[in-house]
């Protein structure tokens, strides 16, 4: 998703003027915006807190100002900046965070990011935005862009099967239908479901719905998934994010507060280092539980 | 830029001092010696110095009532503003809160944030063609956080001459002096070896403030201001625990008494 990013933002920077401030990252991937935007394109360091902080100056005159790391050296190395200079004044800062979950897999656990979204959004005015798949990129760019507030990207691996057709983007997708169990997957963990969902009886497979903007106060669940989740009786939330701030109870406390908690209801989530030793991204998930097979196991037996 | 008249800034600078100290009487709170040995910079830069795009950030926002005090003396904040200090709601808290009042435009009081914010609106000064200058004013002490070492490369880096740092070196931080809890001499040659004009001056002496702030380099500029925590009270000179002790009403009426004899 980085690439997708950058031309998004190379797209953008034809039609908005902004600033874009790098942790000095981006190796690879993130010249043709260097070469896009001059100037307005700056390497801040290897110094995070300082690039926030000039991010929100930046902000506060006029300048929408958009700053890219690797997801934890973005949102956890910075936090206090975040939360005073850009969130308390309701900047115009967009967070870009590399990484999100264990993409780093086996680069070691201080590159993993299990608890940026819950943790930028219990700060005023803050939106978190997390892709489930690369066509995802661009709308959320310009959507981020659209708004004046504070935001956080995070970008992870598109695992979108090949040849596989996605609706329209928006904040929830029904990606797969089905007439079993609801799965409702925040980010790219999604797309590990779709060719198993597609390997099943229509009748048994689970529905697989993507959400992909937080909080949920602004991107509520629509009235089709409330719908596949009172007729299946069964919601189940998969998230590559720690239980505390993610999607599972976000979504329990919407659907608590409407009165319409499903009989049956899990939450499969990032449980940080089970085994205390480190693996790829795939080998923490299924630590963790929390890849297609092993969530399908749970709940198909349920 | 002004043309300083020093007399009557002598004057205003006895009012405001007279009007910060009944401040913290009225509200029982403490940090007056910090404001003391940064108001005679904070009111002088506003009301001989900036103009109106100029922009000043307060990043020891812990001398919140020097700068009340000020843009009370200028007539941006009014009594009635005043008796709010510290009060429930308020927007004058112990510490700024941005973003209400065009004089006040960041929260501080975490230490270690007005110099990046003031690296950010200098950045954006020169691409936008700007050349309003951004003045942050400092406490020693704040020089232990790794965020300021982090803003002073940048702003030095790409010689964001619109931004001047003013630092109270007071030589008294939170619980200790500054030469004993972590030691930043030679403190001038480190901003020199950044890239930065260094100018160390009396941050009492209106005469020396003006100099400094107007001399013309080119570069980044940093004025290290000798100062002295809980100036013009001699009780309080040089005191850690004026960073902490709210006023008695005999206390008070003795800094009065010295304030109005001086």
């Amino acid at each position: 998703m980085r690439n997708a990013v950058c031309q998004a933002l190379v797209a953008l920077s034809h039609r908005r003027r902004f600033a874009f401030l790098t942790g000095d990252l981006g190796f690879m991937a993130l010249e043709p915006l260097r070469d896009a935007m001059g100037e307005l394109f700056i390497n801040a360091g290897v110094a995070e807190q300082n690039m926030v902080s000039v991010a929100a100056g930046m902000a506060s005159e006029g300048l929408p100002a958009w700053i890219y790391s690797i997801a934890p050296f973005a949102y956890a190395r910075p936090f206090e900046q975040i939360r005073n200079d850009v969130c308390s004044h309701r900047l115009n800062v967009k967070i870009v965070g590399n990484g999100g979950g264990y993409a780093y897999g086996s680069m070691g656990a201080t590159h993993h990011a299990l608890e940026d979204y819950g943790a930028m959004l219990c700060l005023p005015h803050m939106r978190a935005y997390v892709p489930a798949f690369g066509p995802d990129v661009a709308p959320i760019v310009d959507k981020m862009a659209d708004s004046p507030l504070p935001g956080y990207l995070r970008l992870g691996r598109c695992e979108k099967p090949a040849g596989f057709d996605l609706p329209p983007y928006a904040g929830w997708r029904k990606i797969v239908s089905g007439s079993g169990p609801v799965i409702a997957a925040i980010g790219p963990i999604a797309g590990g479901f779709i060719g198993k969902l597609a390997a099943m009886d229509g009748k048994m497979r689970p529905a697989l719905w993507a959400v992909t903007e937080l909080p949920l106060e602004h991107n509520s669940p629509p009235a089709a998934f409330l719908a596949d989740v009172k007729k299946s009786g069964a919601l189940h939330v998969v998230e590559e994010h720690v239980a505390h701030g993610g999607l599972g109870e976000a979504l329990s406390r919407v659907l608590a507060l409407a009165g319409g908690i499903p009989p049956r209801f899990g939450h499969f989530h990032a449980k940080g280092y089970l085994s205390g030793r480190l693996g790829s991204q795939q080998f923490h998930r299924k630590e963790c539980g929390i890849d297609a097979d092993a969530v399908l196991g749970v709940i198909m037996q349920a | 830029m002004k043309t300083p008249d020093f007399s009557a800034f002598n004057e205003v600078l006895k009012k405001a001092k007279l009007r910060l100290l009944k401040m913290h009487l009225e509200s029982g709170i403490g940090h007056i010696g910090g404001n003391l040995s940064s108001l005679d910079a904070i009111l002088f830069l506003h009301m001989q110095v900036m103009e109106k795009e100029d922009l000043f950030i307060l990043s020891k926002g812990h001398s919140a009532g020097a700068l009340y005090v000020t843009l009370w003396a200028d007539g941006q904040l009014s009594d009635d503003d005043l008796v709010q200090f510290h009060k429930d709601n308020t927007n004058l808290p112990g510490h700024p809160v941005g973003g209400w009042h065009p004089g006040i435009r960041f929260s501080t009081g975490s230490l270690g944030h007005g110099l990046g914010l003031a690296a950010g609106v200098g950045m954006a000064r020169h691409l936008q063609k700007n050349n309003a200058p951004v003045y942050c004013l400092m406490s020693d002490g704040e020089w232990n956080e790794g965020s300021n070492w982090e803003a002073a490369l940048f702003i030095a880096h790409h010689n964001l001459h619109r931004v001047t740092l003013l630092i109270d070196r007071n030589d008294l931080q939170g619980f200790g002096r500054t030469g004993e809890v972590a030691n930043m001499e030679p403190f001038g040659d480190k901003f020199r070896a950044f890239g930065f004009e260094v100018l160390s001056i009396d941050g009492h002496d209106p005469r020396e403030l003006h100099r400094a702030v107007t001399q013309q380099s080119g570069l980044p500029k940093v004025i290290i201001m000798r100062t002295v925590k809980g100036h013009g009270v001699s009780f309080m000179e040089d005191k850690m625990e004026w960073h902490y002790l709210p006023l008695t009403k005999e206390q008070y009426r003795l800094a009065v008494d010295e304030v109005e004899r001086a």
